[in-house]
């Protein structure tokens, strides 16, 4: 590919993507689970659950990506059992890289989703009910479909949250480019090696390109959603 | 014992109400705001769960705390309409009328189920979403899939009631058709006389959740104590069948309580049943045949009965073969110095002709 980006920028790029899509993608019916737990039921310890779940938004990035390593390593105990027994590596892979994004953003996804839950009337699902749907019925036809904008809110948000992920990524699964190499990496790369600054400068305004059309897909998707809703 | 007998207390507020439901009928619950009418209708669809009490719907005990028996609002197969309609914004009309309609076991053929849809008006409106509706279409949409679920009793909590007054005016003959020409036992929630008049044949009178009267709506609306400490205003609703026309001035003559009285001409030929209400405050009182008046109406009657309130004074009239309440002020009872048994004539001002027959 070429025209105005070189081979090294496409590949950082469409690499960023793909982390953040997997990322994204993997954390979704989490996220939508642990949003209806938190946003419907009440239980013993839901404090608990709840600063579990937004921990990833104060740990520091650098230190997240330490205990995947040394969790998920090939030598650690769960690292060697995943790769003996399924063949799943997550050291030096995209896929980790794509992990430790989704481990990063999940709160994001949650508070968007728990928002649009606590929202819904609770009238609309009663009058579910008495025409005759149970919980299940209901979460498909009508909580789900009324959460889609926030759904959506929580995506777009990780999505832009993983294509700036630095830390994590740099210190789990390393600096390899076509691999792990992602945007941000490439920035770091570009600022490290001599007469990198127009190459830092080219991927950094990649990177702005990149967040401005996420925010007006953002806008424009929502407005849809909200319309779709009556909102 | 009665269909539903409750008992449910919160904070300020105490519900302790037994009334029968009178099979395939429309049984008005009536009373101010705050009477306890939408605890009564939330706790028969199975939203509140009493404190105690039993409920009993088409022959089946849908609650009952004594032997422990409360089944989902999903299975009871209770219609409502909601005062403030609940339709599922993301859904089109068609799928929010049929939302009930899917998922009921014993729900009403397809064909049907159109001819409802048909009668309501809405088959034009069906790939709409709710919220592009008017107010008026709207309502027809939540009360058209309350009836698709083919419900063994519906429930309608103040359908009219956010609605204005024209709005309400086009709901009115809808309801009205369904009450004709459905089977289906219905509640009818209301604060409003006009609306309880033109379709409910049962009354059940609430205040500060309290059953203040039950009874046939002709016989309840003309009775004095019901509304003494309510907001209310009186009003009396009676059968009455058509007479003749007069087509050159627009009028038609029609009996009601053996008298005959003058309306604007009605849509129902000679023979017909109609039913008409004569609000109290259109009720004026004369000691003298009053023939120089406006007033088409003028009947001689009896004073029955005088019950006075604030300002005012509620006087319940035997005309021929029916009792009317007139509202006048105590000044007023007090000049013309009127008392039980003395022979008054009743200037009636206006008679709102409408509703079901009979």
């Amino acid at each position: 590919m070429g025209g105005i980006l070189t081979a090294a920028e496409w590949q950082a790029l469409l690499l960023s993507l793909r982390v953040a899509l997997a990322a994204v993608v993997f954390d979704l019916p989490f996220a939508f689970a642990a949003a209806l737990l938190l946003a419907r039921c009440r239980f013993p310890g839901k404090w608990l659950v709840d600063g579990f779940i937004h921990l990833p938004l104060v740990l520091p990035p650098v230190a997240l990506g330490y205990l995947l390593l040394i969790s998920l390593g090939t030598r650690a105990p769960l690292g060697a059992f995943l790769l003996a027994n399924f063949g799943i590596r997550f050291v030096f892979s995209w896929t980790g890289a794509a992990l430790a994004s989704a481990i990063l953003t999940f709160p994001f996804q949650v508070r968007a989703i728990r928002l649009s839950l606590e929202s819904q009337e609770a009238g609309l699902s009663e009058a579910a009910g008495t025409l005759g749907a149970g919980p299940l019925d209901r979460l498909f036809t009508l909580h789900l479909p009324l959460a889609a904008p926030g759904i959506l809110a929580g995506v777009i948000t990780a999505f832009a949250a993983c294509l700036g992920e630095f830390g994590a990524i740099i210190t789990f699964v390393s600096n390899i480019p076509g691999e792990t190499r992602t945007i941000p990496l490439a920035i770091y790369t570009a600022i490290q090696s001599p007469g990198g600054e127009t190459a830092a400068a080219r991927l950094a305004a990649i990177s702005i390109l990149l967040a401005l059309a996420g925010l007006v897909l953002a806008d424009t998707a929502g407005r849809r959603a909200r319309a779709s809703i009556g909102r | 014992m009665k269909d539903v007998t409750l008992k449910h207390r919160r904070a300020g507020f105490a519900l302790d109400a037994e009334f029968d439901l009178h099979g395939a009928r429309v049984t008005a619950l009536f009373g101010p705001s705050g009477a306890g009418k939408s605890t009564i209708i939330a706790a028969i669809a199975g939203l509140l769960r009493p404190d105690r009490g039993r409920i009993t719907i088409a022959g089946e005990t849908v609650f009952d705390s004594q032997s422990g028996i409360s089944v989902p609002p999903r299975a009871r197969r209770i219609g409502v309409m909601f005062q403030d309609l609940r339709l599922f914004p993301h859904l089109s009309v068609e799928a929010n009328l049929f939302y009930g309609w899917r998922r009921a076991a014993s729900r009403p053929p397809r064909e049907t189920a159109d001819e409802v849809v048909e009668l309501l008006g809405l088959s034009q409106l069906l790939k709409r979403k709710p919220q592009v509706l008017s107010g008026g279409e709207r309502s027809r949409v939540a009360l058209g899939r309350a009836l698709l679920m083919g419900p063994r009793a519906l429930l309608l909590d103040e359908p009219l009631a956010s609605l204005d007054a024209a709005r309400k005016a086009e709901i009115l003959p809808y309801l009205e058709r369904i009450v004709r020409e459905t089977r289906i036992p219905m509640l009818y929630v209301s604060h409003a006389l006009d609306e309880i008049a033109r379709l409910a044949d049962h009354i059940v009178l609430l205040n500060h959740g309290r059953v203040v009267a039950e009874g046939p709506v002709f016989d309840v609306t003309s009775r004095l104590d019901l509304f003494a400490g309510t907001q209310l205003i009186p009003g009396t609703v009676l059968p009455a069948s058509v007479l003749r026309h007069d087509e050159a001035l627009g009028l038609s003559e029609i009996v009601a309580g053996g008298e005959v009285l003058v309306v604007p001409r009605v849509a129902q030929s000679p023979g017909g049943e109609i039913r008409i209400r004569i609000d109290a405050e259109d009720i004026m009182l004369s000691l003298s045949r009053l023939d120089a008046v406006s007033a088409n109406n003028v009947l001689p009657a009896f004073i029955a009965d005088i019950r006075e309130s604030g300002a005012h004074a509620d006087v319940q009239l035997q005309v021929a073969g029916a009792r009317l309440v007139a509202r006048i002020t105590r000044r007023s009872l007090q000049r013309l110095g009127l008392s039980p048994g003395q022979p008054v004539f009743a200037v009636i001002k206006s008679v709102t002709v409408g509703g079901r027959e009979g």
